[in-house]
């Protein structure tokens, strides 16, 4: 019998020893590069002079700084109202259709903020169907805002992310149940008080999750933007860069991005701890049946979201595609797809795999050292690479530029390598699709892992089947759903991924979202739809993952 | 295999959870570590499975040191079996694999040949290519059998094995698994804050309360001669009375002076509590001593009474079921004490 001899050295020396733990070391290393644009960001931008402050300081900070924040403000209360609204009627009401609005309510999910605003751009714009439509009717003085502004921008974003918003407050009421309200009006509420003095604030929590959630997503966006013309921080740093060719102003404006990030992370921290239990039995939960007018109401409010924010694009996008049918045949086209399935089915792998090894580091951390310190380490290394996801392209493309083409001139004169170009190329754009997704393909994984009873790994020892060939035969395959759904996940969003795409594809490796940003910078709408429906096609599946996923844990 | 516990302890975070336990089961006995939840008996277990290193004590078997100070042999050199409550099978894996699972040293065939031999002995031979969803809790609960015996260990640990199966299931496959632990002469240990269960299963079992141990025995001592209070009010049912040691060192109660043998050491008197049993209280029309019935349970064959002595005392009486009294009437009992358990107070 192998008998191990143990350090018996005393408590001090062990904890020093294993800080220089290599996996601990390993993880703060992949955590340095997960964070390294966003320090690069800073520090370039405190540092570095810029040539165009004083035009930046003038002109384009204001403008840019104003946009962004109504646009936020906007996005963010219009897509409130309308998931808060939809999530309230389809978990507290039973009207027609209900069921069917439960689930069709998240399939915007799967349009981008950039598909929705060329699509309603097409639709509504001075020479879309339906001014033509009003001026024929009305005569050529028919009024009708202009869409190509920032109310497009609002518009189009809030039917894109309202599901966020719905998906969360939806949750929400379902687990609080009608158990709140028939407390409040025992109580002596009204019913409609009871909703403003109980079922809201107990919801609150979730309803901020959903709100900071959008105003991630919009600080982000640039594809929408880009194409209602309407300037924001992200269109600002591509044109500074690309445009005016200034690296050190784009740096700037990237720092400023960021700020604000920081902000919504930080206030996000804080709603977390700050969820309450459950009240009741989820399943509980009946429905109030309606009068016919009110009934009425609620399905045609569902109905005409669903009809903007899904249905109308959709049926817009396939007349597109049809026009151009034979475009989606064409060997161009057929080079785009293949560039974009290769760069998602690559990075996908990539990312779910740097996240089982990131959790199997986190893991053996956790079950080797009995010190506090050390698992707390880890835990919060790990915290901080999913931090990633909430920098936006544009500041990860030009936060990974600047690292990048130093470390390529540096590779130079040391190995007289030629023609390294590591900034510019695949490395570049992967390393940039790891930060960011790197927490989408993290979470499903670590919960999976979390759920995962440390009986199955004590039996597994005890039978002898220890190391590599414990996670091969045992947790692996347990853990599997969670890296299938990682997998899918990553996919989808590196599909739709635009402004890093755009601003760090190698030469050449155009890709659809790519496409469509060209095709819409010259107005063809109809043609955009053919790479728009291939990524709108693929993006219903982590929606159709995310309804079963409710499905199951409604039945278990 | 013998299994040597010596002077075990354990705490997590500055909270002792074990105090000084030591114990032995000799090669091929089946023990049981019984205990309220919470008294430690599962740390036991996960100490001499390996799992969890004590903080002081010696574990070995066969008087070789698997867990001391300087010595920590991994569970996977151990010999051990395991069966947890929750059973933990492999989803991912046929019921003749997760059997198979162990015995990665064995060649394909020896293995086939294997895992055919133990699904037979718990019966599930017709079941091998199921998944472990497809089959019923106490099928889950063979194939966790199957899988801790395939390799032949020399001990097995089953922590809580029954508590997820019913109570008629639970008997019958008790004393299954007692047959096939017997028939493969492994030594066995369990952990379970069920009496009856212990009592069933076990030739010896250990009494755990807070971390330490109390009483280690077999079923009978347990209860009718318990060595502490703790032992004799959670072991069985009965009654306490006070008593009084006479100057002879017989122990003298309200109903008279108890002949049995007297377990614990006795000045003469001192002011003793005494234990009687509910068999210690013998119905008897005959009897000049008669008591009040205040409260009845029927259990079938018997009939459990709660009797009131003249004093207002309380003793419980087991009685067969064919004396039908009716609550408030007075029936006549008599003592047939064999062991005095009397306690000073």
């Amino acid at each position: 019998m192998q008998a191990q001899m143990t350090l018996s050295s005393k408590k001090t020396s062990r904890i020093s020893r294993s800080f220089l733990n290599w996996r601990l070391v390993v993880l703060g290393l992949l955590c340095l590069v997960m964070l390294l644009p966003v320090f690069t960001v800073f520090q370039q931008a405190l540092l570095a002079p810029s040539d165009l402050n004083a035009h930046l300081n003038e002109y384009v900070l204001p403008r840019v700084l104003f946009n962004t924040i109504v646009l936020v403000v906007s996005v963010t209360l219009l897509s409130t109202i309308l998931g808060l609204a939809a999530a309230w009627c389809v978990s507290m009401y039973e009207f027609p259709g209900r069921r069917f609005f439960s689930w069709a309510l998240l399939l915007p999910l799967a349009i981008p903020g950039y598909v929705m605003a060329f699509v309603m751009l097409g639709v509504f714009d001075f020479a879309g169907p339906v001014q033509n439509f009003l001026r024929n009717v009305f005569g050529s003085s028919a009024w009708f805002p202009n869409i190509r502004s920032g109310l497009g921008a609002v518009l189009a974003l809030s039917l894109c992310l309202y599901p966020y918003v719905y998906l969360i407050t939806r949750g929400a009421f379902a687990q609080q149940g009608k158990r709140a309200l028939e407390v409040a009006q025992s109580l002596g509420h009204s019913p409609r008080r009871a909703i403003f003095s109980l079922a809201l604030p107990l919801a609150r929590p979730w309803i901020m999750a959903g709100m900071l959630l959008v105003m991630m997503e919009t600080l982000a966006d640039f594809g929408t933007v880009a194409i209602f013309n309407f300037d924001t921080f992200t269109t600002a740093i591509y044109h500074t860069w690309f445009g005016m060719g200034s690296l050190p102003s784009a740096l700037r404006l990237a720092a400023w991005l960021m700020l604000f990030v920081i902000v919504v992370l930080l206030i996000e921290s804080r709603g977390r701890q700050q969820r309450y239990t459950s009240m009741g039995d989820a399943l509980s939960n009946s429905r109030e049946s309606l009068s016919k007018p009110k009934s009425f109401l609620c399905t045609g409010f569902c109905g005409i979201l669903f009809g903007f924010a899904f249905l109308i694009p959709i049926v817009q996008l396939l007349i597109w595609f049809i026009e151009h049918i034979e475009l989606a045949f064409s060997s161009r086209y057929l080079e785009f797809f293949s560039n974009t399935l290769l760069l998602a089915s690559l990075g996908s792998v990539l990312i779910a795999l740097l996240a089982v090894v990131v959790i199997a580091l986190q893991h053996a951390l956790r079950t080797r050292n009995k010190e506090k310190q050390i698992s707390f380490l880890s835990k919060l290394l790990s915290r901080l690479m999913t931090m990633g996801y909430a920098v936006p392209g544009t500041v990860l493309a030009i936060g990974l530029f600047v690292p990048l083409v130093w470390l390529s001139k540096f590779l130079v004169t040391m190995f007289g390598v030629s023609q390294l170009l590591l900034a510019g190329g695949l490395f570049a754009l992967l390393l940039g699709y790891t930060i960011r997704f790197f927490a989408v393909a993290f979470r499903p994984v670590d919960s999976q892992m979390q759920r995962l009873s440390s009986h199955f790994e004590e039996v597994s020892e005890s039978l002898g089947v220890v190391g590599i060939k414990k996670w091969q035969q045992v947790i692996l395959p347990l853990l599997r759903p969670g890296i299938l759904t990682a997998l899918a996940l990553v996919f989808v969003d590196i599909m739709k991924e635009m402004p890093l795409t755009l601003m760090t594809r190698p030469f050449g490796w155009d890709t659809l979202a790519v496409q469509i940003f060209e095709l819409t910078s010259e107005g063809e709408w109809s043609m955009a739809a053919v790479p728009a429906i291939a990524i709108v096609l693929v993006g219903l599946l982590p929606v159709y993952l995310l309804n079963n996923q409710r499905e199951k844990t409604l039945k278990s | 295999m013998q299994l040597t516990v010596s002077q075990l302890s354990h705490s997590y975070a500055n909270v002792q959870v074990l105090k000084d336990i030591s114990f032995t089961i000799a090669d091929g006995e089946i023990a049981c570590l019984l205990g309220p939840s919470g008294s430690g008996k599962t740390t036991i277990l996960r100490c001499v499975a390996g799992f969890e290193r004590p903080s002081q004590g010696v574990i070995s078997s066969d008087n070789e040191i698997i867990t001391s100070q300087t010595i920590h042999v991994p569970p996977a050199k151990r010999n051990v079996g395991m069966i947890f409550q929750d059973y933990a099978l492999l989803p991912h894996l046929s019921v003749e694999k997760n059997v198979a699972f162990g015995l990665h040293q064995l060649s394909r065939t020896e293995k086939t040949k294997k895992v055919q031999e133990v699904l037979e002995v718990v019966g599930l031979e017709k079941l091998s290519k199921q998944y472990p969803h497809q089959l019923s809790g106490g099928q889950q609960q063979r194939v966790a059998l199957a899988r801790a015996i395939a390799p032949n260990p020399r001990l097995i640990l089953m922590d809580e094995p029954f508590s997820n199966l019913d109570v008629s299931l639970r008997n019958r496959l008790g004393q299954e698994i007692k047959q096939i632990l017997k028939h493969y002469d492994i030594t066995a240990l369990m952990v379970t804050h069920d009496q009856h269960e212990a009592f069933a299963f076990a030739d010896s079992i250990g009494v755990i309360k807070d971390g330490e141990l109390q009483q280690w025995d077999t079923a009978y001592n347990l209860y009718h001669k318990p060595d502490n209070r703790f032992v004799a009010n959670f072991i069985g049912q009965g009654a306490f009375l006070d008593g009084k040691v006479g100057s002879d060192g017989k122990v003298q109660i309200e109903l008279g002076g108890l002949d049995g043998q007297i377990l614990q050491s006795l000045e003469p008197l001192q002011n003793v509590d005494v234990l009687l049993r509910p068999d210690d209280v013998i119905h008897d029309d005959d009897s000049p001593v008669t008591a009040k019935v205040i409260h009845k349970a029927f259990r079938g064959a018997d009939i459990l009474y709660t009797l009131a002595l003249d004093s207002g005392t309380r003793v419980l009486s087991l009685v067969p079921s064919h004396h039908n009294h009716a609550i408030g009437e007075a029936i006549g009992i008599r003592l047939e004490v064999d062991h005095v358990v009397a306690f000073t107070k």
